[in-house]
């Protein structure tokens, strides 16, 4: 990722985009053919994989994002603006579809779409205060700013989500929610066999790699539209 | 006392100020001639401390900046386009305010006095949203002189001003010169440098273009120079 | 320290002065919640036996949407004779603007509290002066206004900075706002306090944390 040879792309990156599409399709087989159907709930139990999955990664993104805006309060270098914005844009993708999957497998062992569970509703919290974040920077002219003020917003919603959850927490164990499905202990538990931790594990590693892969080309993505936006000032000052 | 070098400012990558170096003394009055656009807002909003450059030494009455920006802050004034005023209080509100930020001992009487120099006593109990732009430019003027600071930066102090107030400007100006106090105004009019400063500065854009060192230099040749480099685009 | 909460005093005065004289603000954020409140009745249909459960919703909704008028105002006047060059130009340190600035915004707050919860308790029946009740209500309106405050000293630099801040600010309030209402509600149902010190225990954590934020980060969002 150097600035010289930014143009062009670098020969690791094509390799693992190449693993990435791989890993990705084995990851899919082996959640439709190789873990074993689960007794209670059937065939919908498979999305669980890609739920645990893209949840992860998509915490990890986030998390990554607000990391990236602390180090560029410490030490104010464009790089770690570029990456940031990268972060979180992997990360709503993600957690978009930690949602869904996970609203997907409501439905039929529940009856119901949604479900005012604490993981539910803080994902979704997660969710809004990053593309409050798009927003906000969306809404700055000058860079310098903008990148300042996406990291301390990053920083504050990465501490308030914490507090979400245990808030929401804290409002479930005492007071059972009437609204939605009526049952708190709704979290669909069902003990694992080997097969499908092996499948669950390995799901994790091909989204994990996927997010890496995605995150490298939009950061790329990033560093050369500065590169651009650069070189169209100072042409503009000639 | 003010004192920079190399001084450059940045915004996303449009050097709005490059390599500014500059000297001025206690007791003197110094004229940062340039055109509109030229950088000066930008120099001046650097060394009140309101903004920090992106590189070049800068020192304000013996404070480096931007790490004894703090410090520096309760020696400077800055007169700015704005008036910097509450609209809804009165200019003795105002005032009081301001003194109380800045730690001023026996403020009332400070203020009273002020007012009473630059012709506001009378109406010191009215919002400043019912002041006219010479009046509020005169309530600026007090407010910035509050603390006593040892180096007054003043943006285009003239404009809006009607021929008495700037009478009183100038005399004020001459009278804190001399106590000694340094003084660095910005104005794109070339008669304002020359009869109140005694050296001038000129910026366009964004660099010094030339310095007068004496007396002797006469600023119209200079900024006429000034205006050739500025429309060549270089 | 006396210096600094003298001046974060002056900074409050200061700001409950230009209110005093133009008094804009009070009287919208009290015009709305009024309304906001109405609006629930038929919203709801709020009738006599699920109202005191209901109440504490209603009412921290009301207040939160009310909170962002108060927010935005209190910069705003900032931004108009670009006073806040005068603030900064001043040798404060710039945590002194921030915490004046927050106690300003829980003033309007508690203010416009003051003047709602009587009318409320009038209109429905409900018995709203509660000791504990009004400690939730102090404690919920430090942590809103402590974000707050962060946040909109960012959306008045921005382009549309009013439809920014509610943005901006909903989705990190909600831990406040949750914890709020489940506190609040419990005090007005007189449920025993080992059911309510999560809450309370969430919401003092937030009224920590925020600020030590806003202390560390004013100086960045305000600086050029």
């Amino acid at each position: 990722m150097s600035s010289k040879s930014i143009a062009a792309r670098p020969r690791f990156l094509t390799l693992l985009s190449t693993l990435s599409a791989l890993l990705i399709l084995a990851a899919t087989w082996m959640v439709f053919f190789f873990a074993p159907r689960e007794a209670v709930m059937g065939e919908v139990q498979r999305v669980f994989y890609f739920h645990v999955s893209t949840g992860w990664v998509g915490m990890v993104a986030f998390l990554s994002a607000a990391i990236a805006g602390i180090i560029y309060l410490i030490r104010p270098d464009k790089k770690w603006d570029v990456f940031a914005v990268a972060a979180v844009e992997i990360g709503l993708v993600y957690s978009f579809v930690n949602i869904v999957s996970g609203s997907i497998w409501a439905r039929p062992t529940w009856n119901t779409w949604w479900t005012w569970d604490p993981r539910l509703v803080t994902a979704s919290v997660m969710e809004l205060t990053f593309l409050a974040y798009l927003l906000l920077r969306q809404s700055m002219e000058d860079p310098e700013r903008r990148a300042r003020f996406g990291a301390i917003y990053s920083i504050l919603g990465s501490l308030t989500v914490p507090l979400t959850y245990m808030s929401i927490r804290i409002w479930r164990t005492i007071h059972p929610v009437v609204i939605g499905s009526g049952d708190p202990g709704a979290k669909g538990d069902f003990s694992m066999t080997q097969p499908m931790v092996t499948t669950l594990m390995f799901s994790l590693l091909a989204f994990t790699v996927f997010g890496v892969t995605l995150l490298w080309h939009r950061v790329r993505l990033g560093w050369l539209s500065e590169r651009v936006e650069e070189f169209r000032l100072k042409s503009m000052e000639m | 006392m003010i004192s920079t070098r190399g001084l450059g400012k940045r915004y996303g990558y449009r050097w709005a100020l490059q390599d500014v170096t500059l000297n001025v003394g206690p007791g003197e009055i110094t004229a940062l001639l340039g055109p509109n656009g030229a950088g000066k807002s930008t120099l001046l909003r650097i060394l009140a401390t309101l903004s920090k450059p992106t590189i070049g030494d800068c020192q304000m009455a013996n404070f480096q900046l931007p790490q004894q920006a703090a410090a520096a802050r309760a020696h400077l004034g800055f007169l700015a386009h704005q008036p910097l005023f509450y609209e809804d209080l009165s200019a003795e509100q105002n005032l009081a305010f301001y003194a109380h930020l800045y730690r001023i001992k026996r403020p009332s009487e400070r203020i009273a006095g002020l007012l009473k120099n630059f012709d506001l006593y009378l109406r010191r109990h009215e919002p400043v949203r019912t002041f006219s732009r010479g009046m509020q430019q005169r309530l600026a003027l007090a407010r910035v002189l509050l603390h006593k600071p040892r180096v007054l930066l003043l943006d285009e102090p003239h404009s809006g001003l009607d021929l008495a107030g700037v009478v009183i400007l100038d005399e004020v100006l001459r009278g804190l010169a001399k106590k000694r106090t340094t003084i660095l105004f910005a104005t794109h009019e070339l008669e304002r440098a020359q009869s109140l400063a005694r050296k001038v500065v000129v910026l366009a854009n964004g660099k010094l273009v030339a310095a007068s060192t004496g007396k002797s230099v006469s600023p119209s040749s200079v900024y006429r120079r000034a205006l050739r480099i500025a429309n060549r685009k270089a | 320290m006396v210096p600094y909460l003298a001046t974060v005093i002056a900074i409050l005065r200061k700001d409950l002065a230009v209110e005093w004289r133009s008094r804009q603000l009070l009287a919208a954020m009290l015009i709305f919640t009024l309304l906001v409140i109405l609006i629930f009745n038929f919203a709801l249909e709020l009738d006599a036996r699920v109202r005191s459960e209901v109440s504490a919703g209603v009412l921290w909704a009301t207040f939160a949407f009310a909170g962002t008028l108060g927010l935005n105002r209190s910069m705003a006047i900032e931004k108009e004779g670009k006073a806040l060059d005068g603030l900064l130009l001043a040798p404060v340190d710039r945590s002194v603007i921030y915490m004046g600035k927050t106690l300003a915004n829980l003033s309007f707050m508690l203010a416009v509290a003051l003047f709602t919860l009587p009318i409320y308790s009038v209109l429905y029946n409900v018995d709203l002066l509660n000791g504990g009740f009004l400690l939730v209500l102090l404690l919920g309106s430090w942590g809103y206004s402590a974000i707050g405050t962060i946040l909109s000293a960012m959306a008045i630099q921005a382009r549309s900075r009013e439809l920014l801040l509610p943005v901006l600010l909903f989705p990190l309030v909600i831990p406040v706002l949750v914890a709020a209402v489940r506190a609040s509600s419990f005090f007005l149902q007189d449920l025993e306090l080992i059911y309510i010190w999560p809450s309370l225990n969430l919401l003092i954590a937030y009224g920590l944390i925020i600020p030590a934020m806003g202390f560390m980060f004013f100086d960045l969002i305000v600086e050029e």
